[in-house]
């Protein structure tokens, strides 16, 4: 998993059926001092998160585990809102 | 697998369910030669690892999934070792 900052939401009309009712943000991945580290992405939200928030996510099909049984075509979700992490150097 | 080193936790009061009671650890991955190496990622920890300890880490995510020991678990890394030491020959 990574953490990430959400930066925006897509909104998208003609999708997949299994995409139906899902969220999909924006996510800025982040390093441990908070700062951005690499590309943005799309992601599912299995965990009621919206703008502004710090998150973490998960990478590959396990994204798509919160949905089970409904098999979503998702690649990254997001599993958790982050209240605040601790980095000792 | 891969090494790390355990650098920091990370709190979070509204997750998925599957991580009720699972301890996350912000893992820095490193070279053979202590070196960092990417990006800090986040590892669920099943074993007890601590701040400043060198870990095996798994990033894939069934075996993520089978060292937390849950079923559709949505993890894609884990802690699976404390690691004592690493020797390499060359």
């Amino acid at each position: 998993m990574q953490l990430a900052r959400v930066i925006g939401d897509v909104v998208v009309t003609r999708k997949d059926e299994n995409l139906i009712g899902l969220k999909l943000l924006v996510l800025q991945p982040l390093a441990a001092d908070g700062s951005a580290a690499g590309r943005t992405l799309v992601a599912v939200d299995a965990a009621g998160a919206g703008v502004g928030e710090t998150v973490f996510f998960v990478r590959g099909k396990e994204a798509s585990f919160p949905f089970y049984p409904q098999e979503v075509p998702a690649d990254a979700g997001v599993v958790g809102i982050v209240d605040h992490w601790d980095v000792e150097e | 697998m891969q090494l790390g080193r355990v650098i920091g936790t990370v709190v979070a009061t509204q997750k998925h369910r599957t991580f009720e009671g699972a301890k996350l650890l912000l893992v820095q991955p490193l070279t053979l030669d202590d070196k960092p190496r990417g990006t800090a990622l986040l590892a669920v920890d099943a074993l007890g690892a601590g701040v400043h300890e060198k870990v095996l880490i798994v990033m894939e995510g069934r075996a993520a999934g089978e060292a937390l020991g849950r079923k559709l678990a949505p993890v894609d890394a884990a802690v699976v070792g404390i690691v004592d030491t690493v020797d390499v020959a060359e």
